[in-house]
Formats: C-alpha cells, structure tokens, sequence
C-alpha cells in the first residue's frame, strides 16, 4: 500500500513539473524541503530517538556534497551521480564512525560541544584542501536531481530510517535515550548502538549534501557552518524530538515561513530562535511530542472532540 | 644578530597573544562562572560580548563619550541584559532536562545576534579613531607595543583583581561558590539561590560587555556575527582550564590565544582555528575537568 | 504503514501548498516584443560583507535608468528594474537569478558584483538563456573555464589576470620594488587569482616573493601574520582582498611599524577602507581601479557632474561601473533583433568600440573587454595620483 501511495505522491509531483506549473524557482524551494527533511530525520535518529545531542550534522552533510560533488564532475552521468552520492553518504558514515567512537562517550552539553567543534573541524579542512578549491568552493557541478531522484532518496530515507526505528536496534536506541545506565544493565551495548545511530544519521545525511550539489551547482565550505546545523536542530525540536512525521510536517512548516520571510533572512533566524526558546518553555515535546502522525490519531481526535478535550 | 631578530619576533608574538589572550579570559570567565553554578553552557554569552561592542560603538560615535564611560555604560548594560536573559529564558527550566536548556541557550544567542543585524545591518561599522594616549606605540628593541595593547591587559588585570576581591571576600561571592558546590545544601543554610545566580550572570555579562568595548577599540571592526568565533573560543579555554574554575578560565584563556598567534606566527595560519577545536576534543575526550579541575566518577 | 500513509498525504499537501503559496506563477513573457517595458534584473550585494560595491553600482545603475528613460526608454520601451539584495551571500544569489528569470520574466540581468557570487549565477543564466553582465566580477575564470565560454555570462571590466599583472608591473617599475610579501584572501576567488598572477609576472620579470600569507573574510586579528612577514625583507606588501579585511591588515602593519608601499586591486575601492584604517595609516598605499576621478576625459567629466547632481557626492568606481554595465545593456537590447534573451545575448556579444566612463571597449571572444586599468595613489587617506596603463 505504502509504495502505491509513494509512487501517487511522485506521479503528482512529475505532472506538475512537466505542465510547467512547478517552475524552476519552486522546485528549487522543493529541493530545498526535501533535503531538509532528509536532514531533519536523520539528526531525529541521532538526537531524537538515541538522545545523543548532536551540533554537527552540517558537517556530514558537507562530506557527502564535496565527495559526490568531485565525483560527479569527474563522471558527470547518471551512473555517476548515483555512485558519487552513494560514495558520499559511506564517507559521511566512515567519518561518523570515527568521529562517534571516542566522542560519544561524553555527555549532554559536552557532547553538543564536541560534535560542533568536529564540524568546524571539516569545515576547516574543506577551506584548505586543494582538491575542494577552498573557499572559491566547487562550481558548476553537473544537475541531476530531478523530482524523479528527489522523491525517490526522500522517501527512502523516510522509510529507511523509520524501519531501523521501529527495528529491535531502535528499540536499543530508545532505551539508551531514556536511561543509559538501565540500558546497560540489561545488555544493551550502550557504545554500539550510540554509534549506530550515529553512523546511520551521518550516512543519510551525506545523501542530503549529495543531493545539494547535485542540485545548486555549487558548493563552498559557509554553506555548512553552524548556521545550518541549527537550521536543521529547530525542524527537530519543532517537529517533536522523537516523532518523523513530526519532523517533516516541521520541515513544511519552515520552508512556508522561509519563504515568506524570504526577503528578511535576519527576521527569519530570529523567528527561529525565538521559537526555539518559546517551544522549549512552553512545549519541550515539539508539536507531535514522540507521537508520530497516523489515522489512528486523526480518528482519535474526533472521538476526543466528542469526549470533551485531552 | 640572528638570534636577536627570532628573539624578538618570539616575544613580538607573546605580546600579540596576550592581548587576545586577555580576551578570550575576560569571555571565559562568563561560561566557567555561569557553568560552576547551574551547569549550563551559555551560549548566549557570546551575544552579550556582541552587544557590549556595540553599546561602546554607540556610545563613542554617537554620544561622543570617552572611552572609560563608554565601557562602564557597555558594562552596565550588558549586567542588566544578562539577567533578564536568566530570568526570561533560564529560570523557567531549571529542572528541565540539559538538552531543553542548552537548546534555549542557543535560541537567546540567536535571538540576539539576528536580531542586531536586523536593526543594524550586517556591515562592519568601525569604532572612531582613538585619540591621544590611546593612539601611541611604543617601540622596544625590535617589538612594536601599541598603547591599547597596554590598555587591554590592564584593564583585563583590574577587572580580574576586582572579580577575585568579589568572590573571595564579599557574601555573596561566598554565596556563588556555594551554590556551585551544592545547590541544595546551600538553599537550606540559608542562601538565596535565586538572587545569587542573578549576581553570577550580572558579572560575567559585565566581563564580556567590557571585553566588546575592548576589542572595538583595539581590532576596530565590528558586526553582529563577532561573538560567535571568539565565543566557542573562549568557551575551549574554560574547558580547557578546568570548566568552573575561575583560574582556569583565565589560565585557558591566555593558553588559547597563544595557540592561536603561534600556529598564525609559525605555522599556518589557516588552521588556527582547526587546532583550538582539536584541543577541545582531546581535552574533553582526555581529561574533561580540564588542566586545573579534579575529575569525578559519575554516580548512578 | 498508516504513518507512510499520512507522511506521503503531507507530502502532497505540501507541494499543493508550496505551489498554490506563492504568486501565481507567471511564464516568462516568451517573446518580449509584446511587452510595454524592458524588465532588467539586479542582483546586487546590498548587505552585508561586500555591501558597498553593490551599493555603489545600483546607484550607478539607477542614474543610467533615469536618464535613458527621460530620453524616451530603448526603441520607445522604458526599463524597469527588478532589484534584489543577495546579502553577499552565493546560495542567495543563485535563488535570486532563478526568481527573476523564471518568476519576474527579466530579459537580461546585471550582477552581483563579486566573482564568487556572479560565477554561483551563471548556469541559472545558461539554464534559462537569459544574459547576466558583471561589472565587478574580475575573477579569470568567470566568462571562460575549464568547461569552455560561459555564452551567457558577460563582464565590463578587466580580469584579475590584467589587474594582477598590471600591479607587479607597477611594483616593479614604478616602485622599483625587488621583494614582495602577500598577503592573500584565500576565502575568495578574487583573491586566490589576484595572487597567483601577481605572484606569476613578478617572478617572472625579476621580482622575488619572499612570503606568502593568508586570511579569511571576516577575520580581524592579524598582528601574528604581520610578525611573521616583519622579520622577513622586502620592498612591498601585496594584499589582494576586499576593504573589510585590508583596511584593518594596513592598520595594523602600519601600528607594528611596518612602512612599506602597500599594493592592492579594486577591492580596496570603498569609503570603509578609510574608516577602518585611518587615515595616518593610508599613506603610500596603491591599487589598480576601473576608474578615478581625478580622469579628466569629458566623458568622465560630465558624468562627475550629472552624478553629483542626483546624489550629492562624487562617484567611485563602482558607481561608474554600474553606470557603464547599464549602459551597455540598453546599448544591446537596442540593437537586438528581438527582445529575448538569447538575441540581446547575441548583441552583447557584439558590442564593438563602446563609450563608458571607464574607459571605451569591445568585447572580445571571451565576452571580456578590452580597456586600460588605472592605478591610484592614496596619501592621506585620499586619492593622490593617478597613472593609466594598458591599451
């Protein structure tokens, strides 16, 4: 059922993109939200779901871009873009692999602090090497992502990553977010299934950056500093820390007031924080809490209008 | 000969990170006092460092105030801000989990940041010209001291030595160091947890309003994004100290900037910043209570 | 698979929202021949680090509007200007030129102003055929790299490759200089070129490059690079940057007693230069420019004077280049065969013999132009002399 409705969404999304509807300047604010929601359901998994509190996502997805970005342009096919994406996401999970091993061991604050001291890290690295040109960045990389390869990686990730979730690795995973010290006690590797996660979060979000370049014809190393990993930790903290669809109804929400805020990108950050500060006072748990979105609910929510309120 | 001129050039370079070091120290001591006592890191801080800049800017530019009342007003401002950022955004949460707290830290400090650029454009503005003492060099052998080189060591000295003469001998620096011990223990000997926590933000705003005075006048450039970099620097020297470590902070302090002028003065200066966060990790990875601190074995 | 169910639903929802959320989308008017006015897109650095060079050139931009208009517009059209800021920021200039030319309908763009950002423009312009024309971008690579001439892509001024090469030219005649430190931008495309064919000519004719340093864009601290270079001997510093960083690196090289002549290109063109460094400290200082005031070709002259009418100030480089970049559209767009972009493409890629304030040119094969740089001599913080070079 669920590919019927994937393959519906798709058909929908083709027609408009061929009857012109879906002009460029739209589609490239569609690109946009779906990276975002690759993003978001990764660092969902790492922060939400494992409770490991991550400040470097920028930095895996800036492995992913570089890596599919050098080589797309060497191989500048579909089969090359595919393999650079692929190439990149494995060299986002290798980095998260060696990244997570010795990090992960740290706690809350110290944690967030040392995964975005690791993506200056890369950032820095990429200002210097030769090879991703510094700061000038990569231009021209070749275009390939099309509504066709956009649905298809979106929804992979989405499902991918919810059926790790709902996998008897992810119950692991949750357990260590709720009490690490419980987890272990009843055999849950607490360093394993931490640096799963993690790996798995760095890997999808290689895809996400792999997909920017192979969208926005360039890369340079500010696209990926601090500013994005926030961007991607309030779609999180909005969406629900804990809840996909949260994630993606919250990376939805953002993009509509992006883009209306489109010619104020100061009042937009401040929006966020804002929201961020407000949310954490007023509703830690986002707008789906760790409740993810279904017709269950949907019902539910008549049958408790009836019963008179939650 | 020889010897003399790498010498020189050796000392030149002590004297460049003594000024930023005396920085990133006055920025330190805000995180390490504010992370002794309710175990937050205050991502905010570096905002108020910001603000203070510009309040100096305003100031001199436009109220045409000298430079002593100009940081005093930055001071004082940046003291009032830091307490209504705890009380708005902190307090509601203090039994919050961490990771709700340091979220909203960093949604204040965005808040502040985007919000200054909003209302002041993302430009550089440039402090005015310093004039009189403060635009002298002084010339020692083969050094080159500028006059606010001076300046900024020994206002960061006096701020220091103040600081020192609060917390060791005033009640309420008895309070601060209390409270950072054990926060129960000292609500029930009788301690205002509340007001002593509003005094400990009020402080270290203060430090890092005067150090935005300092850097406007001595870099000259300011702009709404300056306290990022500088923040996390600072925030490596604390931890690097001994995070709620007073000494450590300052010890930190002039340790990161000295890595920062020697790896620009001898090596590439392209990856100083690469290193400081390097150093972050290993420290955090090594020895997370820092240089100065003990380290504890968490209990279940 | 509920939860499939729903996420995919929002999905839809989504690109229903995004597509019904903004304007009605409107095809680009496909032949301009219909339209009343001449729509010109501007993509400028209005904000942010490079703020006063995008600045700078609308106004220009806008004097060359006012007066084509009040002359009766192109062929009886009027321009109208689509202006945007793109925040000194290359993602945003690249979402910009896809707005204007698939959203606005523009039949041709100016800007941005850097090489960086104008370089992240071009394959929207190649995607959509519609000509963008710099008149600040001066990196080599901008019209012509390594895939090959940028056909839509267009440029007013000389390259960093003539700039670079013109100032060690000028180190090593003029200032009779043997040795070179630079002290390069390395976050930027302007600067890394800019260095290299310095670095290239002045070796080449004798010249020594005795170190080599570099900074990011927005850095402030650099008191331990200039320790490092103060050890070394030399006759000049070479800092191919922008203003914000320049002006506080001659600041402070001059605060650590370093005296030497300091070489730069037009980024050094901007009042914050002044504001930064002080003038004590802008002496001896020279960069290569588009243009001086202190030119007294007629041309020039009466642009001084309508300018100085409209804004109440003189005008720098880049006013003049935006003045000239507008110009030559409209030069073009008037000698097109139809109003498209590819034919306006076509007329641009012909002008021959065009009359700016910053020099006459044609464009050449590479869609560059062939004119003469000047060299300015700052003293006191003021533009002192002046001296032309190249054809």
């Amino acid at each position: 059922m669920k590919y019927i409705f994937a393959l519906l969404v798709f058909a929908i999304g083709q027609l408009l993109v061929v009857t012109g509807y879906l002009n460029d300047y739209l589609f490239s604010t569609l690109t946009t939200l779906c990276i975002n929601i690759i993003l978001a359901v990764s660092l969902n998994l790492i922060t939400g779901f494992t409770g490991q509190f991550s400040l470097g996502h920028a930095g895996f997805m800036s492995i992913g871009g570089y890596v599919c970005a050098l080589i797309s342009m060497r191989i500048p096919t579909v089969p090359g873009f595919l393999l650079g994406v692929l190439t990149g996401a494995l060299a986002a999970a290798f980095v998260g692999f060696i990244v997570g091993l010795p990090t992960l061991r740290l706690k809350g604050d110290y944690l967030a602090i040392a995964t975005l001291g690791m993506a200056e890290i890369i950032r820095i690295i990429f200002l210097n090497l030769k090879i991703t040109n510094g700061a000038a960045g990569l231009n021209g990389i070749p275009q390939f992502v099309d509504w066709m390869w956009l649905s298809l990686f979106t929804f992979s990730s989405i499902i991918l990553i919810s059926n790790f979730i709902r996998s008897a690795h992810g119950r692991a995973c949750v357990s260590i977010r709720e009490d690490e010290i419980a987890a272990e006690s009843i055999g849950i590797h607490a360093t394993k299934y931490k640096v799963t996660a993690f790996v798995i979060g760095a890997f999808f979000a290689g895809i996400a950056g792999g997909l920017y370049a192979s969208y926005f014809y360039f890369l340079r190393p500010t696209l990926f500093g601090f500013s994005r990993s926030i961007d991607i930790l309030v779609i999180v903290v909005l969406g629900g820390i804990g809840s996909l669809s949260g994630s993606v109804i919250a990376a939805i929400l953002l993009a509509l007031i992006s883009t209306y805020l489109q010619a104020f990108p100061e009042l937009r950050m401040v929006f966020y924080a804002v929201a961020l500060v407000v949310i954490m006072i007023v509703r830690p748990q986002g707008l789906m809490g760790s409740k993810e979105l279904s017709l269950d609910l949907l019902k539910g929510f008549g049958r408790k209008r009836q019963r008179g309120g939650s | 000969m020889k010897e003399d001129f790498y010498m020189g050039q050796f000392l030149q370079q002590i004297f460049n990170s003594i000024s930023i070091g005396s920085i990133y120290a006055l920025i330190a001591l805000g995180y390490t006092m504010v992370y002794g006592i309710i175990r937050l890191i205050n991502f905010a801080h570096a905002s108020v460092y910001m603000l203070g800049a510009y309040i100096g800017y305003f100031a001199m530019t436009y109220f045409g105030l000298g430079f002593v009342p100009s940081i005093l007003l930055a001071m004082l401002i940046c003291m009032i801000v830091g307490v209504l950022i705890e009380k708005i955004a902190y307090k509601p949460l203090r039994n919050a989990a961490r990771i709700a707290v340091l979220i909203t830290a960093i949604g204040v400090s965005m808040f502040i940041e985007y919000g200054m650029m909003f209302l002041v454009k993302a430009n550089v503005r440039s402090y005015p010209p310093m004039s009189g003492f403060l635009a002298k060099s002084f010339s020692v052998g083969a050094m080159t001291i500028t006059a606010q080189q001076i300046l900024i060591l020994a206002v960061t000295i006096i701020l220091m030595v103040v600081l020192q003469i609060v917390v060791k001998t005033t009640r309420t620096g008895k309070a601060m160091r209390a409270v950072s011990q054990d926060r129960e223990a000292a609500e029930l000997m009788g301690i205002d947890v509340n007001s002593t926590i509003s005094f400990t933000f009020a402080i270290g705003s203060a430090l890092a309003g005067a150090a935005g005075v300092l850097v406007g006048v001595y870099y000259n450039s300011i702009n709404p994004l300056m306290g990022m970099l500088p923040g996390l620097k600072a925030f490596v020297a604390a931890v690097f100290g001994g995070i709620g470590l007073i000494p450590g902070a300052v010890l930190g302090g002039y340790f990161i900037g000295a890595v920062e002028v020697f790896v620009a003065g001898y090596g590439n200066s392209m990856y100083r910043d690469a290193v400081v966060f390097a150093i972050l990790i290993l420290v955090l990875i090594l020895k997370p209570a820092g240089l100065l601190g003990k380290s504890g074995r968490e209990k279940v | 698979m509920k939860k499939y169910l729903s996420v995919l639903l929002v999905l839809v929802l989504m690109t229903a929202a995004l597509a019904g959320c903004s304007n009605a989308p409107s095809q680009p008017a496909a032949s301009g021949d219909d339209a009343e006015e001449i729509k010109i897109g501007i993509n400028y650095e209005l904000s942010g680090g490079v703020a006063t060079y995008g600045q700078a050139n609308l106004e220009g931009i806008e004097l060359a509007v006012e007066q084509i208009n009040a002359a009766g517009g192109i062929n009886g059209k009027k321009i109208t200007l689509v202006t945007y800021d793109n925040k000194s920021d290359h993602a945003e200039a690249t979402t910009l030129a896809n707005r204007m030319m698939t959203q606005d309908g523009v039949l041709a763009a100016i800007g941005p102003a850097t090489s960086g950002a104008f370089k992240a423009t071009i394959p929207v312009a190649e995607k959509n055929q519609i000509p963008v024309v710099s008149g600040s971008a001066t990196a080599d690579d901008v019209t012509v790299d390594a895939q090959g001439l940028k056909e839509y892509a267009f440029r007013i001024c000389f390259s960093d490759s003539y700039q670079g090469t013109a100032m060690a030219d000028f180190a090593l005649n003029t200032l009779n200089a043997k040795k070179a430190v630079i002290i390069m931008d390395s976050s930027s495309d302007y600067g890394k070129g800019l260095a290299k064919n310095f670095k290239e000519q002045f070796e080449k004719n004798g010249g020594t490059v005795v170190a080599e340093e570099a900074y990011v864009a927005k850095d402030t601290e650099f008191n331990a690079i200039l320790t490092k270079v103060k050890g070394a001997e030399f006759d000049v510093i070479f800092i191919p940057g922008y203003y914000e960083e320049a002006g506080l690196i001659i600041k402070q090289a001059r605060a650590q007693g370093i005296d030497a002549p300091v070489l730069g290109a037009d980024g050094f063109d901007s009042p914050v230069l002044l504001e930064l460094a002080g003038a004590e400290a802008l002496n001896d200082v020279y960069f290569s420019n588009h243009y001086s005031s202190l030119d007294q070709d007629p041309l020039v002259l009466k642009f001084i004077e309508d300018f100085k009418a409209k804004y109440d100030k003189e005008p720098d480089a880049f006013n003049a280049l935006g003045y000239d970049a507008m110009n030559f559209v409209a030069d073009a767009v008037a000698r097109a065969e139809k109003l498209d972009g590819t034919s306006i493409k076509d007329a641009l890629a012909s002008t021959e013999n065009f009359a700016g304030v910053t020099g006459s040119f044609s464009i050449d094969e590479n869609h560059n132009p062939v004119k003469s740089i000047v060299v300015i001599g700052l003293k006191n913080g003021v533009q002192d002399t002046i001296s032309r070079t190249g054809e």
